[in-house]
């Protein structure tokens, strides 16, 4: 039960946008609650023991677009924040070669040299011209954005202020920005470099989440929304949180009730109450009311516009662009409790190459016909696979020895055309095996668990319409101006006091916080206008 | 020639980079790895092995050793009973740090103490008619610091007795078949243990310690990751944070004991006489120190807004530097200097430890710390903070 009946702000979801807005709400002096449905919070950044010793970064499994500012402003560091190094990032190929990097960008260019001399000042301009549009856009990170629909003199100031920031951009710097929102990875990737296995590494992050193949339109844009992320000052870096981020979002917990919030668990919001076109609080399913003139909906567009309210309470416009909202998750995961580190026989005894990402997706070819299955409703033959052994880094997710391999995999289309995923999922887990094997001889042999999550697992235990990783995906038509909706992307609802915070809003999903840091201004800003 | 320390066996297997630093007239491995954050993490997250092997080490005995330490170190060696250890420093009769170092008692007439340059001629100096003898003991041991959160995990796995080890004591313990001595301190502000062992038997208490770490996470770190963790901890690094006051040219370059934030060991003086004492009254009682010694953290969004002004994305290096950066107050009027600066990867900021005006170290003082963005100096917003920086409660528990 909630401590109070009365709160100044409700937010539903504890997802780790749900307790980025809960913190700041509670930071700028309102008595708030968050709401959690399960046992723990996190959303689907959570860690979980699911086999004696072993934790599982059962859905999200890394660290990078969280907003600096987030950090500093809600105290983070002061309540264990602990972004650990990932070193190295491993690219196995099929003829038994690999692309290995690591720390050191000499190394990394003799590495890449190996594979293609020419790539190696090629990959140094690619990073910095990448470098040169994420600090071009990142300003769009952390503001509220526009809504170009608005008679607002605000809007209008706003929207001048974006363009006069456009139009300061080198013209070089903007057509590469343009390139990247509206091409392909591919495309983007070919007027670099002529070695495979880079292009395919780097285009790997073009299709994360999203269901496009590296040579599909809007590859480009999702490759770079990953580059965008920054880590102690370099950007496209990521890192593994102590204790997976799980560990991060009891972080966040721990620094939202510092600031004054409330978190309330096991607790499910039946409904928003509503009173002459204002949110007056919510219902619990057990049918206890809960005032609050603010209530904020953590969880993703379909689910805030047409469950927790009733549609027919919105314009009909906007129930039409939810509609439309395309979801269909393509992203599941095969976590692997291991009894030792696997080889891989080119680097014979070597085990460094684990201390990171691990990319199995050797060529362009390899990642379009793991798409080609997905696009006729069925999961890849052989899949698109991002592993990584956390365990390597943190020790303290497995038993001394022992390791965890986080395996997040491409492509599992929600809708599979002839079958379903309940009678699917060891087939599913099975072909991921097979391929980890074909990679990493003996892998099987070091099983000791596994843990399947499909995208209908995902849709199920977190709550994420069709399992979309970032509660709707990455298309143009579904960001900045029109995330999640035409004249909807401010977090603002057409319920006065409703209002949206998930990664369905602006700027969209990963574990960033922006979207639960701008509502909170947004919310802060309107309550004292 | 340089010399080798008993490990270098397997610090030379062990180093993958090539590179190699001179400590004490010793090769220290800079780092092992490529990556030296990924070695500082070790010390946050799991634990470390760190050849400290160059350190100077003297042992002082005789039935008046305890009364000579008393009249030579700033911090009252009496009230160190056998089995303890004391962070300590000394002076020079004007009140002038010479050095700082830790004092361990051996038993009632004995006592080892450490120090990071030589000294042996300044303590030998001091002696008047005590019946005391000192010793250079420097290569009759090899040290390694375990440093980390799971130390205490890796050691008690190899000898039980260990797992009641308080903060600052030290006892003999088995690792292996090797009879070692092992203290609860370290240089990193965190959870660790120093072993002191014979050099014949320095390849085996490694490879113990390796294999009992295994599976926890320990690595061999080099000396540039604990040169990034000393600074979070606030310790003071000879030559660096301050200058022997024997080999100084000036005052400029002296610091007293309270100048570098060492005050605490000081007590409230009582009657002992030791070297410096009178400088060192005087000080106390006129509030004549020059500087306090205090943390420094960087606005991180004033750091980030200058460097964005400039159309450059903000450095975050977590490199430690050395030497000299200005401090200002907001008026603009310098008030002190910094003397280590890094970006802490655990603090998420830019930190420093740093030397200002007796009434501007209050905690939370805004002042300015002077750098270079643009080709240009540029002073951004930095917080005074009591040090030390980063300070888990593992320390000491």
């Amino acid at each position: 039960m909630p401590e109070h009946r009365s709160y100044d702000a409700v937010v539903i979801g504890g997802g780790h946008n749900g307790l980025v807005n809960g913190a700041y709400l509670a930071k700028a002096g309102m008595r708030t609650l968050v709401i959690e449905r399960r046992t723990v919070v996190g959303g689907a950044a959570i860690t979980e023991e699911l086999h004696p010793g072993f934790h599982f970064t059962t859905f999200s499994y890394a660290l990078s677009l969280l907003r600096p500012e987030i950090i500093h402003e809600l105290d983070l560091p002061k309540h264990g924040f602990m972004p650990l190094l990932m070193p190295t990032t491993f690219a196995p190929m099929e003829n038994g070669d690999y692309l290995l990097f690591g720390q050191d960008h000499d190394e990394n260019l003799t590495e890449v040299s190996r594979h293609s001399p020419r790539d190696a000042d090629a990959y140094e301009q690619y990073e910095h011209d990448i470098a040169q549009v994420c600090q071009a856009l990142k300003p769009l990170l952390d503001t509220v954005p526009p809504n170009p629909f608005s008679k607002d003199p605000e809007d209008a100031a706003r929207l001048a202020r974006l363009a006069a920031h456009l139009r300061d951009l080198p013209p070089r710097v903007m057509h590469n920005a343009v390139r990247l929102l509206t091409g392909s990875a591919a495309d983007f990737l070919d007027d670099y470099f002529e070695s495979e296995i880079l292009k395919a590494l780097l285009a790997s992050s073009g299709i994360i989440g999203t269901k496009v193949g590296p040579r599909s339109q809007g590859s480009g844009l999702v490759l770079l929304y990953h580059n965008i992320g920054e880590h102690d000052g370099s950007f496209g870096s990521w890192a593994f949180h102590k204790g997976g981020n799980g560990g991060f979002t009891q972080v966040l917990a721990r620094a939202a009730k510092a600031h004054g919030a409330e978190i309330l668990l096991d607790t499910a919001v039946d409904h928003v109450m509503t009173s002459n076109g204002r949110a007056i609080g919510v219902v619990l399913d057990d049918g206890v009311e809960i005032e609050s003139a603010i209530v904020v909906s953590a969880v993703d567009p379909r689910r805030t516009f047409m469950e927790l309210v009733d549609p027919r309470e919105l314009p009909a416009e906007l129930v039409e662009a939810i509609g439309r909202f395309r979801f269909q998750g393509t992203s599941a995961k095969v976590n692997f409790a291991l009894d030792g580190l696997p080889t891989y026989p080119a680097l014979g005894e070597r085990t460094d190459q684990w201390r990171g990402f691990t990319n199995i997706g050797p060529s362009i070819d390899y990642l379009e016909r793991a798409y080609d299955d997905a696009k006729y409703g069925w999961y890849s033959s052989r899949p698109y696979i991002d592993g990584a052994i956390q365990s390597t880094i943190d020790p303290d997710m497995a038993p001394p020895g022992k390791h965890v391999m986080s395996c997040f995999i491409q492509y599992a289309p929600y809708e599979l055309r002839d079958g379903d995923w309940d009678s699917e999922r060891d087939g599913f887990a099975d072909t991921v095996q097979r391929t980890l094997e074909s990679f990493f001889p003996g892998f099987g042999e070091l099983v000791l668990h596994r843990e399947i999550v499909t995208p209908l697992d995902i849709e199920r235990v977190v709550g994420l319409t069709e399992g979309n990783i970032f509660a709707g995906e990455f298309l143009a038509p579904q960001m900045f101006f029109f995330r999640p909706a035409p004249g909807w992307n401010q977090y603002r609802t057409p319920i006065a006091g409703y209002y949206q915070c998930g990664s369905g809003t602006h700027p969209g999903g990963c574990v960033m916080g922006a979207p639960g840091r701008l509502a909170a201004q947004q919310i802060i800003s309107d309550r004292t206008d | 020639m340089i010399l080798r320390t008993p490990f270098f066996e397997r610090t030379n297997a062990a180093n993958g980079t090539g590179l190699w630093t001179h400590w004490a007239g010793h090769l220290v491995a800079e780092k092992y790895q490529m990556s030296e954050k990924f070695e500082y993490f070790a010390v946050r997250n799991a634990a470390s092995l760190y050849d400290t092997s160059p350190l100077y080490k003297y042992r002082i005995a005789g039935p008046d050793s305890e009364r000579f330490l008393a009249g030579v170190l700033i911090r009252d060696v009496r009230s160190c009973p056998p089995g303890r250890a004391q962070y300590t420093a000394w002076c020079d009769g004007e009140g002038y740090l010479v050095e700082d170092g830790v004092v361990f008692r051996i038993g009632p007439e004995e006592f080892l103490l450490t120090a990071a340059r030589p000294n042996l001629s300044y303590l030998s100096s001091l002696v008047t008619h005590e019946s005391v003898n000192i010793e250079d003991v420097s290569r009759a041991y090899g040290a390694l610091s375990l440093q980390g959160p799971h130390a205490r995990q890796i050691i008690t796995a190899l000898d039980p007795s260990m797992t009641g080890l308080e903060y600052f004591h030290h006892a003999p313990a088995k690792l292996g078949g090797a009879a070692v001595l092992v203290s609860r301190t370290g240089f990193t502000g965190d959870l660790g243990y120093e072993i002191w062992l014979d050099p014949d038997d320095a390849l085996q208490v490694w490879d113990t310690l390796i294999e009992a770490g295994a599976g926890r996470g320990l690595i061999p770190i080099g000396d540039t990751a604990v040169l990034m963790a000393r600074i979070e901890a606030g310790l003071l690094l000879v030559d660096v944070d301050y200058e022997p006051s024997r080999f100084a040219f000036n005052d400029a370059h002296r610091s007293t004991p309270a100048e570098v934030g060492l005050q605490w060991m000081l007590g409230s003086l009582g009657d002992r006489r030791f070297v410096g004492r009178e400088a060192i009254r005087r000080e106390m009682v006129s509030g004549a120190s020059r500087w306090r010694f205090t943390g420094l953290v960087v606005d991180w969004r004033d750091y980030d807004q200058r460097h964005r002004a400039a159309g450059l994305i903000a450095p975050k290096d977590h490199m430690p530097v050395t030497g000299d950066m200005m401090v200002y107050d907001p008026d603009g009027r310098r008030v002190g200097y910094a003397t280590s600066f890094m970006y802490s990867p655990i603090l998420q900021n830019h930190i420093a430890l740093a030397r200002v005006e007796p009434g501007l170290a209050e905690k939370g003082t805004d002042l300015q710390l002077e750098f270079t963005i643009d080709h240009r100096y540029q002073m951004v917003v930095a917080r005074t903070a009591p040090l030390p920086l980063f300070d888990p409660p593992r320390k000491r528990s």
